[in-house]
């Protein structure tokens, strides 16, 4: 073996080691700062986990765009929804006098709130876009009260670190981290465009966090619970939508 | 040799005699190793952008412009495509099947192994003179002179000499930087256009565009430019000898007497 030959190869081990050991140091410290996707293993895990660090550590406070009222998309478009269950007609046909949202979890007071109460909380309105990943969007004036207010009154543990939200549909959940559920931004709707949030809109409440697409914003919300990890709901990929082969990170 | 100023002299063609004598690690590659890894890497990537891009095009193959559009809005054209979603009208009585959540997965990690690799390729081709050297067109093409000759042997489909076994044309070099210093930043830009959490820190990325809608338009335009450039790309590459230029690119050697020697 030459000179040339043998430093060659030092070199090149030395510089495998560090880059080896390089991603081993930053795979801690993206998990240490929460940079880490639920769904960031298989084969696209690597491009997954890129978009949710990236614009973790780009916005994690930045407001998504807001519009003026002459912006607002007329009609404001009512996407395709799922079959409603009996059981959600039961309770449109009495004008959603019983719908209930249920918090718990990591929580210091579980509750359950009536749509008249989460009316009677400080309600902020905002006048954002919502694109889906398909390519179309919508702008609408989103009428609703503010995740965090909900989380306050509940109060949360600080171990806390994401929010997993159940639609009445079964099949139909989600989650944010905390990031996101503490977003000025990040509510849940209950009025469009100055009236109630139609059905064909995910009325008679819908998690609206405008910084990410169409499928994130889950429609009929009836549940929230706090946890700080997200094994044990369902394959713990962090919603339904990487069980169906979507990215549980939908800021692009 | 002599009509194209730009045309770089390879090493040892001065002296054929000498290379002979040139023990064979030392003989130069028509491309640096670094240009060959990097455009088999971004040869996979573009492809799997343009299928898995193709796809997500499926679920709403219709274009708009502005800030929004869906199907309750008038679109600036439409494809005509059968699409995967049952809510798009598209005159056909079929829906195909939804392909989107992997198509999306495997475009953005596409996505990002492409711009790594394109950085790491500019980073090099800044410091090595790359693109001084190998891309950027001498003051002697750059004439109507050197654009009637190159086009006219293009028009020919004249086999090119040997001199560009070893270098690139007027049109080429255009071309190249054409496509790696307009198409792809421009194809990068308007992909984050889309994005809600992107534009939400850097919010003039989509507004100079016009809207998010005109980002997806311009985004798929530049992707049909950057395929029209694979497909005339590959057919030079067929028409002026596959093989050789292939394996010029793949083991950096052109096959040429340069070399052979």
């Amino acid at each position: 073996m030459s000179d040339l030959s043998r430093r060659k190869l030092i070199v090149t081990g030395l510089a495998a080691t560090a880059g080896a050991a390089g991603l081993g140091v930053a795979a801690r410290l993206a998990q240490k700062y929460g940079l880490v996707p639920p769904d960031h293993g298989g084969i696209y895990g690597l491009g997954e986990t890129l978009n949710y660090a990236s614009e973790r550590l780009l916005t994690r406070h930045s407001l998504a765009r807001e519009f003026p009222e002459s912006q607002i998309s007329k009609p404001p478009f009512p996407n395709e929804i799922p079959p409603l269950s009996d059981a959600f007609k039961r309770l449109e046909a009495e004008g959603f006098a019983d719908w209930r949202l249920t918090v718990d979890g990591m929580v210091e007071r579980p509750g359950s709130f009536s749509l008249t109460q989460l009316r009677s909380y400080p309600s902020r309105s905002q006048i954002t876009q919502l694109a889906c990943e398909e390519g179309w969007s919508y702008i609408a004036e989103w009428v609703g009260v503010p995740l965090s207010y909900i989380l306050d009154v509940v109060g949360i543990r600080p171990q806390a670190r994401y929010i997993v939200y159940f639609s009445i549909d079964p099949d139909w959940w989600d989650s944010i981290d905390m990031a996101d559920a503490t977003h000025p931004q990040t509510f849940l709707a209950y009025g469009l465009n100055g009236n109630e949030l139609p059905v064909g809109n995910g009325g008679p409440l819908r998690m609206r966090l405008p910084r990410q697409l169409g499928y994130k914003n889950v429609k009929f919300i009836t549940h929230l619970t706090v946890t700080d990890s997200m094994k044990g709901f369902g394959k713990g990929l962090g919603s339904a939508s990487p069980e169906g082969g979507y990215a549980w990170y939908a800021g692009i | 040799m002599a009509t194209s100023g730009s045309v770089q002299e390879p090493p040892g063609a001065s002296f054929p005699s000498s290379a002979s004598a040139a023990p064979a690690s030392t003989v130069t590659s028509r491309h640096s190793a670094l240009v060959r890894v990097t455009h088999w890497i971004t040869t996979l990537c573009f492809l799997a952008l343009l299928v898995s891009g193709a796809e997500i095009v499926l679920s709403h193959p219709r274009f708009y412009w502005g800030e929004t559009g869906n199907v309750l809005t008038t679109p600036l054209f439409k494809l005509p495509f059968p699409s995967s979603r049952n809510l798009v009208p598209t005159g056909y009585g079929y829906v195909l099947p939804d392909q989107n959540g992997w198509s999306r997965y495997l475009h953005f990690q596409a996505a990002w192994i492409a711009v790594l690799t394109g950085l790491l390729y500019v980073i090099f081709g800044l410091f090595t003179g790359h693109f001084r050297k190998n891309l950027l067109p001498g003051k002697a093409d750059l004439s109507w002179r050197g654009f009637s000759i190159a086009i006219a042997s293009h028009l020919r489909v004249k086999r090119p000499g040997e001199e560009e076994a070893w270098s690139y044309n007027v049109l080429q070099r255009i071309t190249y930087l054409l496509v790696i210093f307009v198409l792809f930043p421009l194809v990068i830009w308007t992909g984050l256009a889309m994005s809600p959490a992107f534009v939400s820190a850097i919010p003039a990325t989509v507004t100079v565009l016009g809207g998010q809608q005109s980002a997806r338009t311009i985004h798929f335009f530049v992707s049909v430019a950057l395929l029209l450039f694979l497909i005339v790309h590959v057919a030079m590459v067929c028409l002026t000898g596959f093989k050789s230029r292939t394996r010029a690119m793949i083991t950096g050697r052109t096959g040429t007497s340069m070399e052979r020697t």
